[in-house]
């Protein structure tokens, strides 16, 4: 683990570890308590597999009844509580602690009710992301937030990172797409949080839920919003000389008042990359690559797709293609989809970053990306979600050069501290978790992240879920509690001298 | 009672750590557009954020504005239409329902109120569409959350806290919102003469196939002629908006119609007439009467909605029209408004809630205008409060008795 420090240890807690176990399996009895060091090595890391630690007991419930239980009972005596879905993280978020349960939610794996008529479903947050759709695709409908590891992640994991997908500039984020939630509070309190009507009422928890990496609650339940197919969707493949041209193309589509289903970008190294895999027939003797998709009914696409070869005819695109049949639109996209991969395939070990832009600044970030590749002596290749700035940078490296996975980390931090400059963010979609945890000074100060804790203090005073996550560090909430009057500094005797 | 007129944000700063420090509570106003709206604030003081004003970032290929809290919605929707650019979740205007100027009302409203219009089931509300705030809090402390770009998950989302927050948990004085292309034209479709459960029927239908439908409302007998002039007198009108590029809207409009053919007669809307429309049923101004009769915001599972209204009648005076295929329904009392039977209709249907929008300053008081929450979820409502306003000096009250 290179420089992470975690919350140190509680000693009371690991003393205790055999009665801890032997009360979970009071709660859950059976193969739910899950404590032999062989059979916990399969949760011992999530995506972001450089970090690894064993919980101190892993406990897979099926009831909410047993999860309020749980966390009523690790509240009761102080411990830690780290909850997984199925454990596809990219940030760590799911990392376990040494002293803490990690609290799997795999075994909610339901859908409890599929509601046509108000294009609603209700499911267990075990749920993969893509067995929402599944379950509803026969009557032509869908799940729209499509992140990449949708075949695998939990819908409960996708509430807890806000996920995102190729497809959310024009369909949303989880954000937008989830209307209610169940969740259980670590005092074991059973909360409901919004349901089938849109509006949810007071303030707005659900949003505060959404994204909040696991440290305000366990989800037990989501109602998701489905949404008919689109009728048709074709994508247009076009090449440009440089990344200027291809950001300005994407600019002016968006002028144009397109919003397409999908926009993507690749760079250089990208496409080579690729194509040297997948033989999508990109061309080669481009700088950019950009997938543009459109979809909606068949005379709607059609009619964009002929404004969309028009704007690339303007800014020099020197190949442009459209897909003809389902089999090339597919093509397509393979290249884009097998990109991480085919970068696997160049290199030992690749390190994918997450950050956002404001589209305009994508070619001063590229200029700068490359200053740094040769500072650090690391390639790097691009691909980037073009229509909302969200940009997937993958560091080339080999874990097993001593020191390399440390240059390949503080070449990323140098990367989002970059797209922080620029006016963008640190995470786009992928979440802080322990990956960019230290980075987040970066992005607010010091007034900006007590705040957020103290949205923490309101769910979870103790500070009990999912420490270690997301903030540099966990001030104790008494502390942020105080309130500092500025009493006589500021005299008001004038007040409407404003 | 005083109010202060902040210019600035430091002002703004300075004026909630004097509240703090005299310990005395303020009102938290913009223009007050929609101050009718919520429990009767009683302070001495206001603290009046109307003269935060101006957009200070609009980057119409980036999709982002960002403008002070007190700027005008007017003047914001003017520069983003000067560009083919809306605010895709249509802000409602509460101003002619309770009985004020239309056109009012300002952006740090918008975000204070969650607002939405007929959009709302395709686009989502404000809420979805917020990507950044600056924020005065309740502690005195200024701190910002999200940021100018359109996919960010850093931190947690306090922009969405701050919709639907009522200026309870801070002041915001700046917000920058996604905005997207408005659609190049619309066109509506109205079936004349159903019940409320044939409409619900109807609507879900066109809901569920795919001509993305982007409104759908049903306005009964006894409400239908009360707008675009009487043109839709008569009959009931169950209506279905259709938007977008032209030659995609008239190949939907058409597959509809086909669709919908056996459920009804149809009429077609054109342009400007739907653009009205839309404008008039967004803003409630079937129940902009002039009168104080109560009036009702319910947001319930809209098939059951038509359910939960018949049965209110059996023993309420009462008239409604639904948005959002049922998802939305505005009720106005004839006499008493009924808090109680109408809560545990909604709850008997499937949950949801009531807002009571429009009613005298007595009623507001006596009555709970907010949907109670069940115990656990007020406390935390109550916790979260604490954390961002711990002495309750922001408008004290305006959400529910004692907090």
């Amino acid at each position: 683990m290179s420089g992470l420090t975690m919350p140190k240890a509680d000693s009371n807690t690991l003393s205790r570890r055999a009665e801890i176990v032997a009360d979970l399996r009071d709660i859950v009895p059976g193969e739910g308590v899950v404590d032999a060091t062989n059979e916990m090595r399969v949760f011992e890391s999530d995506g972001l597999t450089a970090y690894r630690q064993l919980p101190l007991v892993v406990v897979l419930p099926q009831t909410v009844a047993q999860v309020s239980r749980i966390l009523k009972y690790c509240h009761a005596n102080d411990i830690r509580v780290v909850p997984r879905g199925s454990g596809t993280s990219l940030s760590g978020g799911a990392l376990p602690l040494e002293d803490a349960v990690l609290l799997v939610m795999s075994r909610f794996d339901r859908i409890l009710e599929i509601d046509y008529a108000n294009r609603v479903a209700v499911v267990q947050p075990g749920v993969t992301n893509l067995g929402i759709t599944r379950a509803v695709e026969h009557e032509g409908f869908y799940y729209a937030p499509d992140p990449s590891s949708q075949i695998a992640c939990s819908i409960g994991g996708n509430v807890a990172e806000n996920s995102g997908g190729v497809h959310c500039l024009k369909y949303g984020l989880t954000a937008n797409n989830v209307l209610g939630i169940e969740m259980v509070l670590i005092n074991g309190e059973v909360i409901r949080l919004g349901g089938k009507h849109l509006d949810s009422e007071g303030y707005d928890m659900l949003g505060l839920m959404t994204g909040s990496e696991g440290l305000l609650g366990v989800v037990t339940e989501v109602t998701v919003r489905i949404l008919q197919k689109p009728e048709t969707a074709r994508a247009v493949l076009i090449g440009f000389p440089s990344s200027e041209a291809a950001g300005q193309c994407v600019a002016d589509i968006i002028g144009a008042g397109i919003i397409p289903g999908g926009m993507e970008m690749m760079d250089r190294p990208a496409i080579h990359a690729a194509e040297d895999f997948v033989h999508a027939g990109y061309p080669l003797d481009v700088e950019a690559l950009l997938i543009v998709e459109l979809d909606g009914p068949e005379i709607e696409v059609d009619h964009l797709i002929a404004m969309v070869e028009a704007i690339a005819g303007r800014n020099s695109a020197t190949t442009c293609t459209v897909s003809q049949s389902e089999e090339e639109r597919m093509a397509f996209w393979a290249g884009r989809k097998a990109a991480f991969p085919a970068v696997g395939r160049i290199s030992p070990d690749y390190y994918c970053m997450d950050g956002t832009i404001p589209r305009k600044e994508l070619p001063k970030v590229l200029a700068g990306m490359r200053e740094l590749s040769e500072k650090y002596g690391l390639r790097v290749a691009n691909v980037f979600h073009a229509g909302d700035g969200n940009l997937h940078p993958l560091i080339l490296y080999d874990a097993n050069l001593p020191g390399e996975l440390e240059k390949a980390e503080a070449f990323g931090a140098d990367i989002l501290r970059l797209c922080v400059k620029v006016g963008g963010v640190l995470t786009g979609e992928h979440g802080v978790g322990v990956e960019k945890r230290d980075l987040m000074p970066e992005m607010f100060n010091e007034t900006d992240l007590n705040q957020q804790i103290r949205v923490k203090c309101a769910f979870d005073e103790k500070h009990l879920l999912n420490p270690g996550k997301v903030f540099p560090q966990l001030h104790r909430c008494a502390e942020l509690g105080r309130v500092h009057v500025h009493r006589g500094q500021m005299a008001f005797p004038d007040i409407p001298r404003f | 009672m005083t109010t202060i007129t902040p210019a600035t944000e430091e002002d703004v700063l300075e004026a909630v750590q004097w509240a703090l420090s005299e310990e005395t509570p303020v009102e938290v106003l913009g223009q007050g557009s929609k101050r009718a709206i919520g429990r009767f604030v009683q302070t001495e003081h206001a603290i009046d954020v109307s003269r935060l004003s101006g957009v200070t970032l609009y980057e119409p290929e980036e999709l982002v504005l960002s403008a002070t809290a007190g700027t005008p919605l007017a003047e914001i929707e003017a520069l983003l239409g000067q560009h083919g650019q809306c605010l895709q979740f249509e802000p409602m205007d509460y101003g002619p329902l309770l009985g004020g100027e239309p056109g009012r009302g300002t952006i740090g409203g918008v975000l204070a109120a969650n607002l939405s219009g007929p959009r709302r089931l395709k686009s989502g509300a404000a809420r979805d569409h917020i990507l950044g705030v600056r924020v005065v809090s309740g502690r005195g402390e200024l701190f910002k959350s999200g940021g100018r770009v359109v996919k960010n998950v850093t931190g947690y989302d306090l922009s969405k806290g701050m919709a639907g927050s009522w200026g309870t948990l801070g002041i915001v004085t700046e917000v920058t919102f996604k905005v997207l292309p408005a659609p190049e034209t619309e066109t509506t479709l109205a079936i004349r003469g159903l019940d409320d459960e044939e409409a619900a029927r109807a609507m879900a239908i066109a809901l569920g196939s795919s001509g993305e439908v982007s409104a759908a409302a049903h306005l009964p007998v006894t409400v239908t002629g009360k707008v675009i002039g009487g043109a839709l007198s008569g009959k009931a009108s169950t209506l279905l908006r259709l938007e977008g590029f032209a030659p995609s809207v008239r190949d939907r409009t058409a597959k509809l119609k086909a669709l919908l053919r056996p459920a009804g007669d149809i009429d077609e809307i054109a342009e400007a007439q739907s653009r009205q429309l839309w404008r008039e049923i967004r803003d409630c101004l079937p129940f902009a009467d002039g009168t104080g009769r109560c009036v009702w915001r319910v947001s319930m599972t809209p098939m059951v909605a038509h359910k939960m209204v018949a049965a209110l009648r059996l023993g309420a005076g009462v008239d409604a029209f639904y948005d959002w295929q049922g998802g939305l329904v505005w009720l106005r009392m004839e006499a008493d408004p009924e808090p109680l039977a109408l809560r545990r209709l909604i709850a008997h249907f499937g949950g949801g809630h009531a807002t009571l929008v429009r009613a005298p300053a007595a009623m507001r008081a006596a009555i709970d205008v907010f949907e109670p929450q069940p115990p656990a979820l007020a406390v935390l409502s109550q916790q979260l409060k604490h954390q961002f306003d711990p002495k309750g000096i922001l408008n004290p009250g305006r959400m529910a008795a004692g907090s």
